[in-house]
């Protein structure tokens, strides 16, 4: 939902960014108020995963130049846990496995950990018990999913669902979903899709990458970015993705090096 | 390696610490005249004079085991000091112990008087080569259970140490062992009569403390028929450049239907950053499951020392008996270990059980070595072998060395191994959930380690989870 007088949540200007010695991100702009929706679509190796990796702090993405300022505050003066504590999100591509521990007590952690620094009160094991498998029945998963160990031996898909209820359990104010939708089949798709819609508030914002536009069948995009080297090179409304998936990715590459080449 | 993890695994170690007690001791170098000096400071019996000169002679014969995956500069044995101890005091109560002694255990975190009381837990404390003070062994008494220093029970139940010294590891066992029986000094006795289950845990709290004195405990506890006991020991040792060598022997040894559950923190001075100093733990642990129905289990939580080279071990003679071993090995740094357990079946229809966790991090080396026997004679033997290992960063190695040898066709025997790495990408989904990377960690280890935990009596578990977590935790950032 756009509304023009909503709070600026993040705020991204020429944002640079290398990994292993080599830019991928050079100078990505991006405004993201509450209450909308955004998602970024672009070419293989354009830029959306390492744009959103070094927003969060992943240590092996090194930011090179640009700012980004979430709630008014610099992220990049943040460590990347005070930013998770602050409300930023990242769902991952390739969530990690973690065995010997289990999912509910990591589970367990990582809310009390973000519950306590928002001040309020931390919930004992057998409270959280109860809460969290409210969540797990939203998301249509098996409550024995809690007690294995984090995303060890986890089907892709059940992986993806696991990120999801981590959002729903953290409720970020700025979730960065990146690439949730690949690996789902389309049952998966739709159970993921609609949990994050629930989620949706006026008081917070989603930013979804994705190379489909068959997510945003279920969660309708505010706006559409499409990043090519590096940068975004194009935002749109809903329409765009349509576009996209018609028309592919080249003429919007066309278009931006042709107005480059003109400025 | 990332700083944080490099932060991580770089704590200095905390108890590096020198205590000025005025010791009395042997000039350096072994030879039989070291070895009747001890005996004679001791007032031994003839009959163990005759035990250590009869173990020299072997050992002279020997060669140092070159086969373990450790590499360490040849030791020169007439470079180091066979004799240290406290000046000798009568003590009749805590409040004539040395006061900088105390201070040493206070800083240690285990002020032992307190400790005993609120946690139940009688402790005889060995600080280098003497016991210095025995808790709680009055208590003990009166149900016929007798706990004290080895050279205590020499004094006084000479019988009983005469008919079960040597009885488990033999002064011909391996070279280290050999040479312990030489010149052990020290190390505590534990006898549990027919019937009694003991009622409290039995503690020891080792601490080496005079620079380049070796180590050489003798240990040895007796569970008689239906006894049962379960018995701690934990070490910490203060910071020195020169290496120590701790050569100890442990024997235990369980008669019919008896039980001995023997369980060991250690964090002993492992070196510096750069792998300089800290100790060689050079150990023979072994228990002889004598009688029908008789159980030995060991755990250990192994974090210290430059070298740990140690196979607690269990000999099921008895038919039905029972081993277990219950092992977590951390190294960082330099520090090798090269550590496991040897099972022998010669009963019938006995088990045993194998739980290795191996934690190497920094340019540390972890190896588990590991030997299941079955004899000719142990009818339907079983051993289960769980050997995992988890790498902290690239430089670290790990290895499993499973030997099996079965000689019986009814026996099972099953292994299972696997290795991980915490990486990187793990701390970092802990952290983007808010999590800091010391916690991130303490957790990864702490679920590898729970089957071992759980063996672990209750105050020794939170000791050993907070060790873990101060070995590989540190200021991040």
């Amino acid at each position: 939902m756009i509304r023009n007088n909503a709070k600026v949540l993040l705020e991204v200007r020429g944002l640079r960014a290398k990994v292993a010695g080599v830019e991928i991100c050079k100078g990505v702009d991006l405004t993201v108020r509450a209450g909308e929706v955004h998602a970024i679509m672009g070419p293989n190796g354009s830029g959306k995963s390492t744009f959103a990796k070094a927003l969060v702090g992943h240590p092996a993405y090194e930011v090179s130049g640009g700012s980004a300022l979430y709630e008014g505050k610099d992220v990049f003066a943040m460590a990347p846990e005070e930013r998770a504590r602050a409300g930023l999100f990242l769902g991952f591509q390739y969530p990690v496995e973690i065995p010997g521990v289990s999912n509910s007590a990591f589970l367990r952690l990582a809310y009390n950990t973000i519950q306590a620094g928002r001040g309020k009160d931390e919930l004992d094991p057998l409270e959280f018990d109860d809460f969290v498998r409210e969540k797990v029945k939203l998301l249509e998963m098996d409550a024995s999913f809690l007690d294995r160990s984090v995303n060890d031996g986890f089907s892709g898909g059940e992986k993806k669902r696991n990120e999801i209820l981590q959002m729903a359990l953290l409720e970020p104010k700025l979730a960065i979903l990146d690439e949730t939708d690949s690996g789902l089949d389309i049952d998966a798709l739709r159970v993921v899709a609609n949990s994050v819609n629930r989620l949706m508030t006026p008081d917070n914002a989603v930013v979804l990458v994705t190379h489909y536009q068959r997510l945003l069948n279920y969660i309708l995009p505010d706006y559409v970015h499409v990043m090519g080297s590096g940068r975004i090179i194009k935002t749109g409304g809903k329409e765009l993705a349509l576009e996209l998936e018609s028309r592919g990715y080249d003429w919007v590459v066309d278009e931006y090096e042709k107005a480059e080449a003109t400025a | 390696m990332s700083t944080v993890l490099e932060n991580l695994v770089n704590q200095p170690y905390k108890h590096g610490f020198f205590t000025e007690i005025e010791a009395e001791t042997a000039p350096k170098g072994l030879n039989e005249d070291i070895i009747r000096l001890i005996s004679a400071k001791k007032n031994e019996p003839e009959w163990l004079l005759d035990f250590r000169l009869r173990a020299y002679r072997h050992w002279l014969t020997m060669q140092e085991p070159a086969w373990s995956n450790v590499k360490h500069q040849k030791i020169d044995f007439q470079d180091i000091i066979y004799y240290s101890a406290p000046k000798p005091k009568k003590l009749g109560s805590m409040d004539e112990v040395d006061p900088e002694l105390l201070r040493t255990f206070e800083k240690l975190g285990v002020p032992m008087n307190e400790r005993a009381t609120l946690a139940g837990v009688a402790v005889d404390v060995i600080f280098d080569s003497v016991s210095v003070a025995t808790t709680y062994k009055q208590k003990l008494a009166e149900v016929g259970i007798i706990f004290c220093s080895i050279s205590e029970a020499v004094r006084e139940h000479p019988e009983l140490v005469r008919k079960y010294l040597g009885t488990v590891v033999p002064p011909t066992d391996n070279f280290y062992a050999v040479l312990n029986s030489a010149v052990f000094t020290d190390g505590s006795f534990c006898f549990i009569p027919k019937g009694v289950a003991c009622p409290m845990e039995l503690s020891t709290y080792f601490r080496i403390n005079t620079q380049d004195s070796g180590q050489f405990e003798r240990t040895l506890i007796i569970a008689e028929e239906k006894a049962s006991v379960s018995y701690l020991e934990g070490c910490t040792a203060p910071k020195f450049d020169s290496n120590q060598l701790h050569a100890a022997v442990v024997e235990l040894i369980a008669l019919d239907d008896a039980e001995i559950k023997y369980s060991t923190v250690q964090n002993w001075y492992a070196g510096d950053e750069q792998g300089v100093g800290g100790i060689y733990n050079f150990v023979t642990k072994r228990g002889l499951c004598k009688g029908v129905n008789s159980k030995i289990s060991w755990t250990q939580v192994e974090t210290g020392s430059a070298i740990t080279w140690k196979y607690p071990s269990c000999v099921l003679l008895g038919d039905n008996s029972i081993g277990e071993f219950y092992s977590v090995a951390l190294t960082n740094h330099y520090q090798q270990a090269d550590t496991g357990t040897k099972m022998t079946h010669i009963g019938r229809n006995t088990r045993s059980r194998i739980i290795s966790k191996g934690i190497s991090a920094g340019r540390s080396n972890n190896s588990y070595r590991g030997l299941v026997k079955v004899g000719p004679k142990a009818e339907n033997a079983r051993n289960y072998s769980q050997c995992d290992s988890m790498l902290i960063g690239s430089s670290c190695g790990a290895n499993t060395f499973p030997y099996i040898e079965v000689k019986n066709d009814s026996a099972k025997v099953e292994h299972e191994a696997t290795t991980s790495r915490i990486g990187e990408d793990q701390l970092f989904y802990f952290t983007q959930r808010g999590i800091g990377a010391e916690e991130a960690v303490s957790m990864i280890i702490n679920g590898f380690c729970r089957d071992v935990f759980q063996q672990l009596p209750m105050e020794f578990a939170v000791e050993a989870t907070k060790l873990l977590g101060l070995k590989l935790e540190g200021s991040v950032g």
